[in-house]
């Protein structure tokens, strides 16, 4: 009886809500953008529809955000946005953090795949995200895949190198000792033992990774080398806005301000995550 | 001390090697005809020939490598496809706005960002503390170009205050210069600012709770004394860390906000060189981009033994 008294009490859903508005806040804007990605077809126009009569027209009753030099909607075009940039946030989070975790088992576990693969990591760590991404899409035609993927690779070694620090800590630890003298094999240590190990930093990192693959995704298609101009993302908007910034600076606020929010929920959420499964950091932070 | 730079400076070497193997063999790899994708979607099969050749495509895989590793080891880095100059003249050509923007933006940083780190941690849960903390989380999120094309639309057209956008070289004076260079500072340094902040705010606080600040505050060590002196100093090591993965989402930041503010820099250089698929400009820009950072994460390590004498090699 007495144990159960003193031992920590899990803090209620309500109160972990009470204490964290931000991070509710995050996931209520958050989920209100997922909703509007898949409501666009309802409660947008044609976001490539466009009337030469229309063009760089104020925000008003018809169009709530003005209107572009070809007398596109920007209003359609922003809530259309929001598919791309959900769709690349999460793409490459999911890719990066799969790749990267099968790489960072591989290294902490296995001594010989260890030393040369961190060697390529290295390399690949020392190329500025945003030029790696330029590299390749030079190379290639433009397609949202091609974004994808050139976003994903530069995010594979942070996440390596944090499964691996995570696995080497565990490694050390005796309860593995014990595992592997008591002859379990190897990918039972592996899946039973250390990859719980990893879930909570990795999904930490998962969140970043995606906030800040929306925020390279806006940066290429602003320089145009990123998502290809037909298709409607933020990046894409405010690229198109910039020859007009002076007499239509709509174009470009309305998408901008929607990166931000969305770039801020994500943080908002992460911070949360982080703070609720990785304590210790949290302290610090 | 001279044994630990100069094993770490060996140590630079494969990983420029991997750099260097990595842009060579994303050009052969690629899936696709790279010399076809490079020379536009109406080259003629003989305009797909010629960059194939310029390119050195034509010949075999090793040809081409040892071709290439030569001339880098030699400090060529390449001759653009368009304008048949090397990449190594293009570069300087284009260095001076980004140097002096990268340093304009790095002191703009420093000079804001630790004071307010060290006010918040001294006033923790005060509401400067939790301003301090919502720029933070602000400038995470905001796009470097958003918060360019804002302070151009407050200062530069409403206000009237400084130019709209371009550079002004230093050998027209360092007063231009400063004011042209003013704006993309801010602009590209909000993100720093937010990280710098944020941990010597984080790094304050854990000194701070240390025994031997009581004992500064009982000897009767003024207020400014104790937070510079005994607090801030111990406090660096996780702060100029900082600073150096900083001045590496520098070079990225560099890219949009020179297009934003329209500086000939090599940001612009980087951009016209997408546009025209030039990728022996990016390569070269690759190479130097990741050598810069190699450099610049060598000097902060070895900047950690003078912050910290307790930190040996």
């Amino acid at each position: 009886m007495v144990a159960a008294a003193l031992a920590p009490q899990a803090p209620s859903w309500g109160v972990w809500m009470r204490r964290n508005p931000t991070v509710v806040g995050g996931g209520l804007i958050l989920a209100a953008l997922v909703g509007l990605a898949f409501i666009a077809p309802w409660i947008a126009a044609d976001p490539l529809g466009f009337d030469p009569l229309d063009r760089l027209k104020r925000p008003s009753a018809a169009f709530w955000f003005g209107t572009d030099q070809f007398g596109r909607d920007v209003y359609s075009r922003v809530v259309y946005g929001t598919r791309v940039s959900l769709i690349v946030g999460v793409s490459v989070a999911a890719i990066s953090t799969a790749i990267g975790l099968v790489i960072g088992v591989l290294c902490g576990y296995y001594k010989r795949v260890d030393d040369s693969v961190m060697r390529v990591m290295d390399g690949l760590m020392a190329i500025p995200a945003i030029l790696l991404a330029i590299a390749l899409i030079t190379l290639m035609k433009a397609s949202l895949l091609i974004v994808i993927v050139a976003i994903s690779i530069p995010e594979i070694p942070r996440v390596v190198r944090l499964v691996r620090s995570v696995v080497l800590s565990v490694r050390a630890q005796p309860f593995i000792e014990a595992a592997i003298a008591s002859g379990t094999r190897g990918r039972v240590i592996m899946t039973r033992h250390i990859l719980p190990n990893t879930v909570a930093p990795l999904v930490v990192q998962a969140t970043y990774v995606c906030a800040s693959a929306i925020l390279t995704e806006a940066g290429l298609s602003f320089l145009g080398a990123g998502t290809p101009p037909e298709i409607p993302s933020w990046g894409n908007v405010i690229s198109l806005g910039r020859t007009f910034f002076q007499i239509a600076p709509w174009i470009i606020f309305f998408p901008g301000l929607m990166l931000a929010v969305t770039v801020l929920a994500i943080n908002l959420v992460g911070d949360g995550l982080r703070d609720t499964l990785d304590p210790r950091i949290a302290r610090r932070m | 001390m001279t044994a630990y730079i100069v094993r770490r400076l060996l140590a630079t070497i494969p990983v420029m090697v991997v750099v260097a193997m990595f842009v060579f063999l994303l050009l052969n790899l690629t899936p696709g005809d790279p010399a076809a994708v490079i020379a536009g979607d109406d080259a003629s099969p003989a305009e797909i020939e010629g960059v194939r050749r310029k390119l050195g495509l034509d010949r075999p895989l090793w040809e081409q490598f040892v071709i290439y590793a030569w001339n880098l080891a030699r400090g060529d880095l390449g001759t653009s496809i368009f304008s048949n100059l090397p990449v190594l003249t293009l570069v300087k050509q284009r260095l001076e706005p980004s140097v002096v923007l990268a340093i304009s933006t790095l002191t703009v940083a420093i000079l804001l960002a630790v004071p307010m780190g060290v006010l918040a941690a001294w006033k923790q849960r005060s509401w400067i503390d939790r301003t301090v903390m919502g720029i933070s989380v602000l400038g995470f999120a905001m796009p470097v170009f958003m918060i360019g094309y804002l302070l151009i639309y407050v200062f530069s057209i409403e206000l009237r205050w400084l130019p709209v956008q371009g550079y002004r070289p230093l050998a027209q004076g360092f007063e231009q210069t400063l004011r042209s260079i003013a704006l993309p500072s801010i602009a590209l340094g909000m993100v720093y600012m937010a990280l710098i902040a944020r941990i010597t705010r984080a790094s304050m606080l854990d000194v701070l709770n240390e025994d031997y600040i009581r004992t500064a505050r009982a000897k009767g060590v003024a207020t400014a004394g104790v937070l510079l002196r005994h607090a801030l100093k111990n406090a660096a090591v996780p702060i100029v860390t900082v600073i150096g993965i900083g001045l590496t989402l520098l070079i990225s930041g560099v890219v949009i906000t020179e297009t934003v503010f329209n500086i000939p820099g090599l940001g612009r250089l980087t951009v016209d060189a997408v546009l025209k698929r030039d990728y022996p400009i990016i390569q070269g820009l690759i190479i130097l981009f990741a050598g810069v950072k190699v450099l610049i994460n060598l000097m902060i390590d070895i900047s950690y033994t003078f912050l910290d004498p307790r930190i040996r090699y």
